[in-house]
């Protein structure tokens, strides 16, 4: 009945969504604002339609209603109600369900703005983001059924169908297969929800983008209307991204945080060109240029997001034949190849509309950093997508798998990050318009000095790895630059007002959020550097099987094995788990207790390292194997991860930044009103 | 002007030969170790695991993957360094056994240049039509030496810009 009901509600929505893109394609044309109204109301509709949909399947999982194939597939009696809830994206079919479901709220929050002055948009605003509705659906429907059911036949096979097969009775297996014990973490309860709202919400600059090359309103108003939607997006999708990395972190046992796996990389495609769009718009606002690139960037980044969530779901990863196999790869690839064709021939249509008025004045102005900036992006987009295809593609013609692995990219866009930290440390003082060599080097050579110091210290300290030293340079020389650029702006207005320095500064950055809250994203980026700097270059392990009472050492930390126990839990988990002692030079600095745990239902074992973590370093423990019979001697693989507290706390303050680069202005009109009455009151008076 | 083109042009030529090094320089794995005497340690044998990949599962580099069969795997890489295999014998033996995909990095042969090649090449292309698009733009006058101190060190004329960038939003 709720299976019933949930499906009923997606077919409904699939066809309002039709409807609406036709209703809107058909008012746009004539200059009909009723059938415009009409499609508008059809957008506002699928939100609490698609909330049906998604609700019944959370009804389903939470009642363990294991009828339904999906259900017994990423549920379990033994799990509690919080991982039932969060397995609706615990598996392909309730995954997709739930990218329609965000893509539905965002389509219809859109839909509820002030269109007075962009009346010309909403059609098309409602087009693009209606389809791309309409194509998840279509999956949701056709291929990836969240509540199709289980029934045995009269032969006694188990067949699953939405409607009951003749001669079939329904099939309730007793118990599900529970969730994957990987997803069973924190990080990976929030870090899907977090991408998949990044990627949802590209789709709205995005559809603004394409609204504006239909109309030919080709000025920067859609940038504007959206910058405060891509800003809401990248962080979105830059919050998804460092609980992926911290989520592997604590949970996939091997110490490190970033992979290059292409699953992570099918999620950082976008963010990398949503990163070089927010720094180019801002040439389009400033400046007036660079209006075809705007465009191409935001073309690319709505075709990433589409082709990074076709390279999770469609199996080509494992291999292409399985793309070839499931009907959901190939409709994917029609769609992403149908949106990048139409999204071009339209900017191709309006590319004479879109020529920039003025010209690029200085070479080391902001807006040509910006534009090296975007340069440098590129590259490591191109990079991180030719790693990502060429297995494929070696498949598809020697019929041979190869892997890409973490050295190519690491090798290959090291020199293009410290390149973009350069920039980051140069840009920021460079003026718009003019600025030259000369003017540069005033700005510069105070941090410039202030970095050279730290590089100092840093030789002094007994570095004498290269690529450390150049990146804390890097690192000194951007967070030197970015202080000292807060510090010009607060004094600049102390003087000017008279605030004392504080307050100054806090109305500088009320005043300018965008420009402080990317200062401190700027900040982040330089504390995630250093912690990758650190566990990059200076991360040591090793390995060994000890008997109780034993030690390995690593540096100048020593581990004594105390104990190990082996039992099971009532949530069906069976837990191996040692006591070790940690010791520094020394110094006894407390216990650490790594474990593996293997879940019965799945028979999927999962690693859980024992971590000391400081500012200077973490520890980290993973028990590899024991001795089933005795539990007297066991394998432990160790880390030591110097400074990688720092990459997490760089997360923080990334987000931070963007919250407050995205944070709501004041509606300037409201402000205008208060204003006028409170002068009619004083008048009054 | 020409000098702030040319420079601009030298540090874009910089970056791109780097890139291109990243990519090019073969990658090499960890060196081949001494065998201690009482046959290989766990980090002797994880030294050659981590250069390859495990043949069932996806991504996962063979001296992290947990599975029974890696397990095996990693076994079978410290029974052949007690027989006094050398490394890239043993990376051979792989390779023969399950094919090219369990190297970390595609061999250098064949459609593999391809991998290497590809990502420089379109860098390099997109640096050029990069220079030439900085080089077609009109070049215009540049600032005088008092605008350009006075952006640079006045902080009253460094407010003044910030409010007119205000005021532009």
């Amino acid at each position: 009945m709720v299976a019933n009901l949930g499906y009923g509600a997606l077919v409904i929505t699939f066809l309002i969504s039709i409807y609406g893109i036709g209703a809107a394609y058909y008012g746009a044309r004539n200059n009909k604002h009723a059938w415009v109204s009409s499609a508008r109301n059809a957008m506002l509709l699928t939100f609490p339609l698609v909330s049906v949909s998604a609700l019944c399947i959370i009804y389903l999982l939470v009642t363990n209603a294991y009828q339904v194939d999906y259900v017994a597939s990423v549920t379990s009696n033994s799990m509690p109600l919080y991982l039932k809830v969060t397995a609706l994206w615990g598996g392909q079919p309730g995954s997709l369900i739930f990218w329609s479901w965000l893509l539905a709220a965002f389509a219809s929050a859109v839909t509820l703005r002030k269109w007075k002055r962009d009346q010309e948009f909403l059609p098309w605003v409602i087009i693009v983001s209606l389809v791309t509705l309409a194509f998840f659906l279509a999956l949701s429907i056709f291929f990836e059924n969240p509540f199709v059911r289980l029934w045995q036949t009269a032969s006694g096979g188990i067949v699953t169908a939405m409607l009951q097969p003749s001669n079939s009775i329904p099939f309730i297996p007793a118990d599900g297969s529970g969730l994957n014990p990987l997803l069973r973490h924190p990080g990976m309860i929030i870090h899907p929800p977090m991408l998949y709202l990044g990627f949802v919400s590209f789709v709205i600059p995005y559809a603004f983008a394409i609204a504006a090359l239909v109309t030919g309103r080709t000025d920067d108003r859609w940038i504007r209307i959206t910058r405060r939607w891509t800003l809401v997006a990248w962080l979105f999708l830059s919050l998804g991204l460092i609980l992926g990395g911290r989520w592997a972190y604590d949970v996939l046992g091997w110490g490190g945080y970033w992979g290059w796996d292409p699953v992570e990389i099918a999620a950082f495609m976008p963010w990398l060109t949503g990163t070089a769009f927010l720094h180019s718009v801002m040439i389009q606002e400033k400046r007036g240029m660079l209006k075809h690139w705007n465009m191409i960037l935001i073309i690319l980044t709505y075709e990433l997001v589409i082709f990074g969530t076709f390279l999770t779901r469609s199996g080509v990863l494992s291999s292409v034949h399985a793309f070839a196999q499931s009907a959901i790869g190939p409709a994917f690839f029609v769609f992403m190849g149908l949106t990048f064709v139409v999204s071009l021939s339209l900017l191709l249509r309006r590319w004479n509309d879109l020529k920039a008025k003025t010209q690029m004045t200085s070479l080391f102005s902001r807006e040509a950093l910006f534009l090296l900036n975007n340069f440098l992006f590129i590259g490591i987009l191109i990079v991180c997508f030719w790693g990502v295809i060429f297995p494929l593609i070696s498949e598809i013609f020697t019929g041979q798998k190869v892997t890409v692995g973490p050295q190519f990219y690491e090798r290959a866009t090291a020199p293009l990050f410290a390149g973009l930290l350069l920039l980051m440390g140069v840009a920021p003082l460079a003026a718009w318009r003019y600025s030259s060599m000369k003017t540069l080097g005033r700005a510069i050579w105070k941090p410039f000095i202030f970095s050279l110091v730290v590089v100092g210290v840093v030789l002094f300290s007994g570095i004498r790895n290269w690529a450390a030293v150049l990146g804390f340079w890097l690192c000194a020389f951007v967070a030197a630059v970015t202080l000292y650029e807060f510090w010009r702006g607060a004094r600049a207005r102390h003087r000017r007002s008279g605030e004392s320095l504080p307050v100054a500064l806090w109305h500088l950055a009320g005043r300018n959020r965008r420009r402080y809250g990317g200062y401190i994203i700027h900040l982040g980026v330089v504390l995630m550097a250093i912690g990758i700097i650190g566990i990059e270059v200076f991360q040591t392990e090793t390995q060994g099987t000890i008997s109780q009472g034993e030690q390995i050492t690593l540096g100048e930390y020593t581990v004594a094995f105390n104990s190990l126990s082996v039992f099971d839990t009532a949530d069906g988990r069976n837990v191996a788990r040692a006591v070790m002692a940690v010791s520094k030079d020394g110094q006894y600095v407390g216990e650490l207790y790594p474990r593996r745990d293997y879940y019965y239902e799945s028979q999927q074992p999962m690693t859980i390292p024992g971590v000391r973590s400081t500012w200077e370093d973490d520890f980290y423990i993973l028990l590899i194997d024991w001795q089933p019979i005795s539990t007297a001697g066991a394998t432990f693989k160790i880390y030591h991860n110097p400074l990688v507290n720092w990459l997490w706390l760089g997360g923080f303050v990334f987000i931070l930044g963007t919250l407050v680069a995205a944070w709501p202005d004041r509606d300037p009109e409201r402000v205008k009103v208060k204003t006028s009455s409170a002068q009619y009151a004083a008048a009054k008076a | 002007m020409m000098i702030n083109r040319r420079s601009f042009f030298i540090i874009y030529v910089i970056l791109v030969l780097i890139s291109l090094t990243g990519i090019l320089l073969p990658l090499d794995g960890a060196l081949a170790q001494e065998i201690s005497p009482s046959g290989p340690t766990d980090d002797e044998v994880n030294a050659i695991a981590k250069q390859l990949y495990c043949p069932v599962c996806e991504n996962i580099p063979l001296d992290v993957c947990p599975t029974q069969a890696c397990t095996q795997w990693r076994e079978l890489i410290r029974e052949k360094l007690t027989e006094g295999w050398k490394e890239d014998e043993i990376k051979n033996y792989f390779v023969a056994q399950y094919g090219d995909r369990v190297l970390a990095a595609p061999p250098a042969r064949g459609l593999n240049w391809l991998v290497y090649i590809i990502p420089p090449l379109a860098i390099v292309g997109g640096g050029y039509i990069l220079y030439r698009a900085l080089k077609a733009w009109k070049q215009v006058p540049p600032v005088s030496e008092e605008e350009s101190q006075s952006f640079a060190e006045q902080d009253d004329e460094y407010a003044a810009r910030i409010e007119e960038e205000l005021r532009r939003r």
